[in-house]
């Protein structure tokens, strides 16, 4: 698989993308020319100069500073979020498909009633209940990914559970929790990483979404999607504004998807060439 | 095949109950008492009382729930506490907006995507399918609001071309479907790409060249036909997803659609309304759903036997 992973491409450009986020993210004290939130009103909506390389915001705010620190904001979100979901889904997932029977029939629902609100309506619905901010835009993004890792190790769980090595591991005296823990859920890894690396990207893109709309991360901090929101009115005067938080998101994301298309191609037996 | 229909509309009910049930609990579970709210800061304890006594506020919450269910089914979903309307008829009025906007997007996304995705399929490995991935990925990674003020930056501000807001005409709707319409085209371009690959491994193509079939012959007569099918209910499902990427897209153009209401609601506290949308918009969902599984089974006759 590893070798497969080296040939492809798209997932080594992908990867290279994501050493670059992480790097900005983790790097961002160090990296970044001007602090964040000092904000200079004689220097506001400046065009990219040499002071400023990407130009500074309606309140004088250096862009690539915000950038920087927004990659931090993001690498947190896509990590808690993601988190929370393979945190929840999974085990739903797990029981779900080993059980089978009225567990299954619930949890199936249950998942189903979920997804019948699309994700962008549903980490809005969590909004309005939990309310703005940081921390509830994570939950909220969190809790929309759970479906999705609920049915992927529930389908995974079903075709391995007929499988002989799991009625060799039943022969031998393996409990449930042994069964489920050893045997079960390190074969649905492979899976569950290409997801994951996927959900990361559709996360960021959600949380951006959310900050756009003003439900999400509010200001004065520097989330991307925030960023974008304030720069709506200067769409005229100051294009810059516009255009760099933008590029930000979809590169990083670019970078998940790309990475993750890879993966998934490493590891599929059947496009094996 | 009645019964796989039969079954399929059966399992939808209990969603939709789950999906009432949902959006009761989580506007009630909002911080705030909705009768003070009614009531305003100046009122007095009794009028607040009076108005909790009204909206049956002050009974039980599985009684609420069967009151709301009750005036759900008589097509009563309260009113605005921003304006006073019913909160049926801004939807009435704002849901066949936000259907053409779908309608349109899915246009541009079928004439973009499926085109694109054969073209890829068939010249595999070369520079068209090399592109057409590269683009379809980039569609897929693009968060639609950027799109949206990108496009309204060079074809309004720039260029002058289009309009960047309103509704009233067909020239109107072009930027708005285009930018909500890239997103699904990627992903129709891909699906119909691995679609097509995956028919034209199978035996039966393999059967039709080596009798000498015109390749074109055997692409459009033989494999596409086949091979649209999983397309199909992508575009059925996109249209649900259509529904819901509305309220980014109608955000940035001011398109006064019911994914605008909903944002705007929300922004306003005006819950009753966000209630009514975000049922309607999962209730269209589900049925939306339902449907594309129904028309699988007429196309796909496999799968009525399960």
């Amino acid at each position: 698989m590893w070798r497969q992973l080296q040939r492809s491409r798209s997932a080594q450009l992908g990867l290279g993308i994501l050493t670059v986020f992480a790097l900005c993210g983790l790097l961002a004290p160090v990296l970044a020319p001007y602090d964040p939130y000092a904000s200079d009103l004689e220097k506001s909506l400046r065009p990219p100069s040499r002071e400023h390389w990407l130009g500074t915001d309606e309140l004088g705010r250096d862009i690539l500073s915000r950038i920087l620190y927004g990659a931090r904001l993001s690498m947190v979100i896509g990590a808690i979020a993601v988190g929370i979901g393979v945190v929840l889904g999974v085990p739903i997932g797990l029981l779900s498909g080993y059980f089978g029977g009225w567990a299954d029939l619930l949890a199936q629902r249950a998942m189903d009633v979920l997804l019948a609100f699309p994700s962008t309506v549903l980490a809005i619905l969590m909004v309005v209940i939990l309310g703005v901010g940081l921390q509830n835009v994570m939950i909220a993004v969190g809790v929309v990914s759970v479906p999705t890792y609920a049915r992927l190790v529930r389908a995974q769980v079903l075709s391995l559970k007929e499988q002989t090595f799991v009625e060799a591991a039943r022969a031998l005296g393996a409990g449930t929790a042994r069964i489920l823990f050893r045997h079960l859920l390190p074969n649905t890894g492979a899976v569950l990483i290409v997801q994951t690396t996927l959900q990361v990207a559709s996360a960021i893109l959600s949380a951006a979404a959310l900050g756009f709309l003003g439900l999400g991360v509010q200001q004065p901090t520097a989330e991307w999607g925030a960023m974008l929101s304030s720069a709506r009115q200067y769409i005229q005067l100051a294009p810059h504004t516009l255009v760099f938080p933008g590029l930000a998101i979809l590169f990083t994301v670019l970078g998940f998807n790309l990475f993750g298309d890879g993966l998934r191609d490493a590891l599929d037996p059947r496009l094996r060439l | 095949m009645w019964r796989y229909i039969l079954k399929r509309l059966l399992l939808a009910v209990p969603v939709l109950f789950g999906v009432s049930v949902v959006v009761f609990v989580a506007i009630r579970r909002i911080p705030g008492d909705p009768a003070q709210i009614m009531a305003g800061q100046a009122a007095t304890q009794e009028v607040v009382e009076e108005i909790r006594r009204s909206l049956g506020l002050d009974q039980p919450l599985p009684v609420q729930y069967l009151y709301f269910l009750r005036n759900l089914l008589r097509g009563d979903l309260g009113r605005s506490l921003f304006n006073g309307a019913p909160v049926v008829e801004e939807l009435a009025q704002r849901f066949p907006r936000t259907v053409r906007l779908a309608f349109a997007s899915l246009l541009v996304a079928t004439f973009i995507g499926v085109p694109a995705g054969i073209a890829a399929a068939t010249h595999r490995l070369s520079w068209v399918d090399t592109l057409v991935m590269v683009l379809a990925l980039a569609g897929v990674s693009v968060p639609v609001f950027w799109l949206g003020l990108n496009l309204i930056l060079v074809f309004s501000v720039r260029l002058g071309w289009l309009p960047a807001f309103g509704y009233e005409t067909g020239r109107h709707l072009i930027l708005p479907s285009v930018t909500l319409g890239v997103a699904s085209a990627a992903v129709i371009a891909r699906m119909t790409r691995s679609s097509m690959l995956e028919v034209l491994g199978q035996d039966y193509v393999r059967t039709a060249r080596a009798k000498g079939l015109p390749e074109r012959s055997v692409v459009y007569r033989h494999a596409l036909r086949n091979a649209l099918i999983p397309v199909v209910t992508i575009l059925g499902l996109q249209l649900g997803t259509l529904l819901s990427g509305a309220v980014l897209t109608e955000t940035v153009f001011a398109w006064p659609g019911i994914g605008r209401l909903l944002v705007e609601a929300v922004l306003a506290r005006d819950y009753p309304v966000v209630q009514g949308t975000i049922l309607l918009i999962a209730t269209t969902f589900v049925v939306l759903n339902v449907a594309v599984d129904i028309l699988y089974a007429f196309l796909d006759p496999r799968i009525r036997y399960t």
